[in-house]
C-alpha cells in the first residue's frame, strides 16, 4: 500500500473545499456563517499557496458578486453559504444564471427560515435552490450524503458549471458538514476535471450568447480580443440589452431553460440501492439517505421488498427514473428534513403512477433509521404483508 | 452627570445568567450604557456574539424589550420602530410626553460590513435613536474570521499565518468612527471601557441628542484576541495610551480629543499581550512592527490635526 492510499479522517466541509482545489478553482470569495465556514477558512488557507486567491467579502451579496467578476476572468470560482446568506445570494444567482456565468455555490444546509437553527442540519432549502431567484431559469443542484462525496461532486460541481455554463449548487447539510469519515484521497483525485473550454470562432465572430448544438458557445476571459457585454438585462447573442424585442425575449428564457432540461438525461444522476426487485422504494438524499439506507438493510433481512433510490441530482429534478421507479413499486417513502419539498415535487413528477408517503422532520434533528423503518412498516401492512 | 453611588442602584440591562465569556467587553458595555438611559430602553441587536449569547433559549438576559434582527440590519429595525412610534405620537395614539431611547447594538462585522448600508441608510435619515458598536475586531461568534475593524498585522481564521502569509491581516481597519463622522450627524463619539467617566458622559450624551448618534466601542475578546480574561481592562486602557484605538467625539461637527496621552505607549505594549499578534514578535516581522507604529503615529497626528482645527475655527 503506497503511503498516500492511507484514509484519511476529513470532515465534509474541508472535503469540499479539497474537491475545489483539485477541479481547479483558484478563487474563493468568502464570508462566515455556520454551518459552513469551515470551507471558507479552509480555501484561505489553501489557496495562497497554490496561486489561487481567497477574498473575504463584506457580505454575501459580494462573496457572490465576487465569483461572477473572478469567473469572467477564466478564473474557475467558488463559495459557500448557509441559509441567511443563501437568501442574500438569490439576486446574484439569478444573474449568474442570466448571463450564463459558471460558479459554484455551496449552502451547507441549516434550519431556517430567517437566523432559524444555526447549528442543526435542515433540508429546507431544496425549493429555494430551485426557484429562490426570481423568473424563469434552470439549475443544477447535487446532493452530497458522505464525505467522499463532498469531494466528488464538488469535483463535478465545476465540471457541469463549465460544460453548461451555469451555477451549480452543492446542498449539503450541517451534518454532512459537519461529519468526519475516512476518505481516500488517492483515490479521489483520480476524479476526471473538465477544463473550460475556450471559443472555437474567431473574434469577430464571436456571439456568446448564441446558441449551438452543443448548448453553449464558450465562455472568453473578459478583456481579451474576444469583446462582449455582460448584462443581466434580456440581450442577444452579442450581450447587448434588448428589451423591447419580443422574440428575443422569448427566445433568451426559452434558451436558458432548454440548455439545461433538454439534457437532464446526462445531467441528472441517481443511485439504485436493491431495487431490481423492490415493491417499496425509499427515495432520500443528503444526510437522510444515510438513515434510509439502515432501514433498507433492516428491509431485506426480514425478506421485504424494499428498495432505496437516492438523487445526486435533485436538480433538474430525476423525473424520467422516478417515473420508471413508480412503474416498478406500489409506493415510495420520501423521509426529508423539511415538510414535503421533494415529495412534492415526486408527486409531479410520476403523475399518479405509486403511492407517495412523505415523513417529515424540522427540528433540527436527523430522522432516525427507525423512524424510516416505522413508516415501512405502515407501507407494508397496508399493502396486506406482515411487517 | 449621574452621581456613581446612584447608578449603582439602577437595574442591570443585561442581567446575570446570560453566558458570553469572561472578561468579554459587550455585556460591560451593554450594562454600563444601560445605566445611562434615562428613558426606557428599547433594543435592536444584530446576529452575534452578544445575541447568541443573551438570548438562549428558552432564556433571555435582556430586561428591556428586545429585537434580535436579521444580521444585516439592525440599524434599519430600529429606525423603523423610531419611525412608527414618532407617527403614533403625532397622532395622538402615543402620550406627546412619552419618552422612549432606541438603541441598535451590532459587533463589528454586524456593522463595520454587513450591516454597514442599513446604518449609514439610518444616520442619513435622521432617525432618533443611537447606534452602538461593540468593536471585538473580528467575526468572533463564527470563529473568528477577519473583518474590516481587524487591525492590521492580526491573524484570523481567515488570514492565517502561513508560508505566504506571515503578517496576518494585510489591509488596515476601516476608520469607521471617521465615515460616521461624515454623515454629519449631531453627535459621533468612540469610547473605551478603560475610561469610564468618558464613555458614560459619552452615552448620556448619545442617548439624550435629538436625532442619530453613534458610538464605538472597543471591546476586549479574550478568546479572540488570545488574552487572559482578567486582562481586559487592562488592554483597553492600553489601546488609549498607544492611541491604537483614540478616545474621540464629533459633537455637532466639532472634532475634541478626549484624552491625549503624555508619553505615547509604543503600540507594541497594546499588541504583545495578544495571541493574535504573536507571530509580529518573531524574527523577520520588525518591519511589520514598525509600519504599524507608523500608521498610528500617522493617524493620530491626522485626529490631532482634525481637533485642532475644528477647535480654531470655533474660536474665529
Ligand atoms: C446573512 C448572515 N450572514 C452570516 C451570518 C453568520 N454570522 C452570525 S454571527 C456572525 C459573526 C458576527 O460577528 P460580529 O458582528 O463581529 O459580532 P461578534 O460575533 O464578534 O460579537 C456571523 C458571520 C448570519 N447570521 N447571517
Amino acid at each position: 500500500m503506497s503511503e498516500k492510499s492511507i484514509p484519511r479522517l476529513v470532515q465534509g466541509n474541508e472535503a469540499i473545499a479539497l474537491g475545489a482545489i483539485h477541479a481547479g478553482c483558484r478563487f474563493y470569495g468568502g464570508y462566515p456563517i455556520t454551518p459552513s465556514t469551515e470551507i471558507a477558512e479552509e480555501m484561505s488557507r489553501l489557496l495562497p499557496h497554490i496561486g489561487g486567491s481567497y477574498v473575504q467579502m463584506e457580505d454575501e451579496i459580494s462573496s457572490i458578486a465576487a465569483v461572477i467578476g473572478a469567473s469572467l476572468t477564466g478564473q474557475k470560482s467558488m463559495t459557500a453559504t448557509s441559509g441567511p446568506g443563501f437568501s442574500l445570494m438569490q439576486e446574484n444567482l439569478g444573474y449568474a444564471a442570466m448571463a450564463e456565468i459558471p460558479l459554484v455555490l455551496v449552502n451547507v444546509q441549516r434550519g431556517g427560515p430567517s437566523t432559524g437553527l444555526p447549528t442543526d442540519p435542515a433540508q429546507g432549502d431544496m425549493m429555494q435552490a430551485r426557484w429562490g431567484t426570481h423568473g424563469e431559469h434552470s439549475i443544477i443542484a447535487l446532493v452530497p450524503s458522505t464525505v467522499a462525496e463532498c469531494f466528488t461532486l464538488t469535483v463535478e460541481a465545476f465540471n457541469l458549471s463549465e460544460r453548461y455554463r451555469t451555477p451549480v449548487i452543492i446542498l449539503s447539510d450541517a451534518l454532512i458538514g459537519h461529519m468526519r469519515e475516512n476518505i481516500r484521497l488517492d483515490q479521489l483525485l483520480k476524479a476526471k476535471v473538465i477544463e473550460r473550454p475556450q471559443p472555437w470562432m474567431s473574434p469577430e465572430d464571436y456571439r456568446p450568447f448564441a446558441s449551438t448544438e452543443r448548448t453553449v458557445v464558450p465562455l472568453a476571459p473578459i478583456g481579451t480580443e474576444y469583446r462582449y457585454r455582460v448584462t443581466g438585462l434580456v440581450h442577444d447573442m452579442s450581450g447587448s440589452p434588448k428589451t423591447g424585442d419580443k422574440r428575443t425575449i422569448e427566445d433568451t428564457g426559452r434558451r436558458l431553460r432548454s440548455k439545461i432540461y433538454d439534457y437532464r438525461e446526462e445531467i441528472t444522476r441517481v443511485e439504485m440501492t436493491a431495487m431490481d426487485d423492490a415493491e417499496v422504494a425509499i427515495f432520500a438524499y443528503g444526510s437522510v439517505a444515510r438513515s434510509a439506507y439502515e432501514a433498507v438493510m433492516w428491509a431485506r433481512e426480514r425478506g421485504h421488498k424494499v428498495g432505496m433510490v437516492r438523487p445526486i441530482t435533485i436538480w433538474p429534478f430525476p423525473t424520467l427514473q422516478m417515473r420508471e421507479v413508480a412503474d416498478q413499486v406500489h409506493s415510495i417513502v420520501v423521509p426529508e428534513m423539511n415538510i414535503k419539498q421533494i415529495a412534492w415535487e415526486t408527486r409531479a413528477a410520476i403523475e399518479g403512477r405509486a403511492n407517495v408517503v412523505s415523513m417529515n422532520r424540522i427540528d433540527g434533528t436527523l430522522i432516525a433509521p427507525g423512524e424510516i423503518i416505522s413508516s415501512l412498516r405502515d407501507v407494508l401492512r397496508a399493502k396486506g404483508g406482515a411487517a | 452627570m449621574a452621581k456613581l453611588k446612584d447608578l449603582t442602584h439602577k437595574e442591570d440591562t443585561l442581567g446575570s445568567g446570560h453566558r458570553l465569556c469572561p472578561g468579554c467587553g459587550a455585556s460591560i458595555i451593554v450594562n454600563q450604557l444601560g445605566r445611562m438611559s434615562e428613558a426606557p430602553m428599547v433594543v435592536g441587536c444584530a446576529t452575534g456574539c452578544l445575541e447568541v449569547a443573551t438570548t438562549i433559549y428558552p432564556y433571555t438576559a435582556w430586561n428591556v424589550p428586545f429585537i434580535h434582527s436579521a444580521f444585516e440590519n439592525s440599524a434599519a429595525t430600529v429606525s423603523g420602530m423610531e419611525a412608527a412610534y414618532e407617527a403614533l405620537k403625532s397622532k395622538g395614539k402615543i402620550p406627546a410626553d412619552d419618552k422612549r431611547n432606541f438603541v441598535a447594538f451590532g459587533g463589528d462585522g454586524g456593522t463595520y460590513d454587513i450591516g454597514f448600508q442599513s446604518l449609514s441608510g439610518a444616520m442619513e435619515r435622521g432617525h432618533n435613536m443611537t447606534y452602538v458598536c461593540y468593536d471585538n475586531g473580528a467575526y468572533m461568534n463564527t470563529g473568528m474570521q477577519r473583518s474590516s475593524a481587524t487591525p492590521y498585522g492580526a491573524a484570523t481564521s481567515t488570514t492565517p499565518i502561513g508560508t505566504h502569509a506571515t503578517a496576518g491581516k494585510e489591509e488596515y481597519r476601516k476608520d469607521l468612527t471617521a465615515v460616521m463622522a461624515a454623515h454629519n450627524i449631531p453627535y459621533v463619539a468612540q469610547a473605551s471601557l478603560s475610561n469610564w467617566k468618558d464613555l458614560m458622559r459619552k452615552a448620556e450624551k448619545a442617548f439624550t441628542t435629538p436625532g442619530p448618534a453613534f458610538l464605538n466601542i472597543l471591546s476586549p475578546c479574550p478568546r479572540g484576541w488570545r488574552t487572559e480574561p482578567g486582562d481586559s481592562i487592562e488592554l483597553s486602557r492600553l489601546a488609549v495610551s498607544t492611541c491604537y484605538w483614540p478616545i474621540f467625539e464629533v459633537d455637532n461637527g466639532e472634532w475634541k480629543v478626549n484624552h491625549r496621552p503624555k508619553n505615547k505607549v509604543p503600540v507594541t505594549e497594546f499588541l504583545k499581550p495578544q495571541g493574535r499578534f504573536k507571530h509580529l514578535f518573531a524574527k523577520g516581522n520588525e518591519k511589520v512592527l514598525a509600519h504599524v507604529q507608523e500608521k498610528i503615529d500617522h493617524d493620530w497626528d491626522q485626529l490631532l490635526w482634525k481637533a485642532d482645527f475644528s477647535k480654531d475655527r470655533t474660536a474665529e
